[in-house]
């Protein structure tokens, strides 16, 4: 049974890409079949992220019009089998994609894989608002800041009201994913604590992704964070949330204590490495 | 943390640039003239179908863009049956 999962936010620059490869990548080395989709028509970066930019020949706008067929606009990942990249246009605009046509590209890859992961643009315009249009599952990403969790309560609102899902009056499973996290301000009340963020937008905790110089080093190289380096706390933290994503229980740990000792001990990079 | 990490730590920003510039000097030169691949799809299966008929979703096209060399890979699987007939077909003409 295939689910379409849009990774979403409102707010820019929170790790919605990052989130949707990594999350693509620990479901794949799961052994899910799985396309992560970029829906960011115009301003295309997951090709990036998963370091397939020079590979991109066919687009997901020329699906949806008929240009090109699925399976020659599927980029499979060379370092995991089940992995598949669904690229957005970089030269055309958002108005490019329709309602209709997008349904009938989201049918066609739910007879493929497993999970069908799509990475929405910012802001809450076309391209947004189709990136959760057929989705049955939402992963909300959040960072611990006034304006990102403003935005991502508005995009909770738009989950249970506008799409396919919410229309049929059936209930959208909702999961937040806190990113950019850092436990040692938080804990100097400097950064909204974990609890904080829930109380306001109360939706399930997907996990929390620690704030980390591992994340830009996995985008210079172009690989997801989750197969660049599995060791680290923020892989470590992917790799639950998809397992959570897969029915698993595993209790949420907030990167906290042991992370402001080793800071204390050591200093902020040592306890980051 | 080791020596070896530390330089190891600052490699990727060196790969993040050249990335990069591939990218970004291919996307420059292919704006105005956006849908390269589809044009070329086009007319290289025009080219071919003069002489055998093809399925038009069995050509998988790919490419691999490099600093230097690009590479543009055409897969189009053709049916024995089609093949042998238009080779029939060439050698009695």
């Amino acid at each position: 049974m295939s689910k379409v999962m849009v990774v979403t936010s409102g707010k820019g620059g929170v790790g919605k890409t990052t989130s949707a490869a990594a999350l693509g990548a620990a479901l794949a080395q799961a052994g899910q079949n799985v396309v992560v989709v970029d829906f960011d028509v115009g301003l295309r970066n997951l090709d990036l992220i998963m370091g397939a930019e020079r590979r991109v020949v066919f687009d997901l706008v020329n699906v949806v019009q008929g240009d090109a067929k699925l399976p020659q606009a599927l980029i499979r990942d060379r370092r995991v089998d089940k992995l598949h990249l669904l690229p957005a246009s970089q030269t055309r605009d958002k108005d490019a994609l329709t309602e209709p046509g997008v349904g009938k590209v989201i049918d066609e890859l739910r007879e493929q894989f497993d999970w069908i992961i799509c990475d929405s643009p910012a802001g809450i315009e076309k391209g947004a608002t189709l990136a959760m249009r057929f989705a049955d599952v939402a992963v909300v990403v959040t960072n611990p800041e006034v304006s990102s969790v403003r935005d991502s309560d508005r995009i909770i609102g738009l989950l249970d009201a506008k799409t396919a899902r919410a229309e049929r009056g059936e209930t959208m499973e909702k999961h937040l994913l806190l990113t950019r996290y850092d436990a040692a301000r938080a804990a100097r009340g400097e950064m909204m604590k974990v609890e904080d963020v829930l109380e306001i937008l109360a939706i399930p905790l997907l996990g929390i992704v620690a704030e980390s110089p591992d994340v830009l080093t996995a985008s210079n190289v172009g690989c997801p964070i989750t197969l660049h380096n599995p060791a680290s706390v923020v892989a470590r933290a992917y790799d639950e949330a998809a397992r959570r994503l897969l029915g698993e229980t595993i209790v949420v740990t907030t990167p906290s204590e042991r992370r402001s000792l080793m800071s204390r001990l050591f200093g902020r990079r040592a306890a980051l490495a | 943390m080791s020596l070896l990490n530390f330089f190891r730590r600052n490699r990727s920003a060196p790969v993040a640039r050249d990335r990069l510039q591939v990218l970004l000097a291919h996307e420059r030169a292919l704006s105005g003239r956006t849908d390269l691949a589809k044009v070329l799809q086009q007319e290289i299966l025009a080219v071919i179908a003069k002489h055998i008929a093809i399925d038009h979703d069995k050509v998988i096209i790919k490419l691999d863009r490099g600093s230097q060399v690009s590479t543009l890979e055409i897969d189009i699987e053709i049916p024995e049956a089609t093949l042998g007939a238009a080779m029939v077909r060439s050698a009695a003409s």
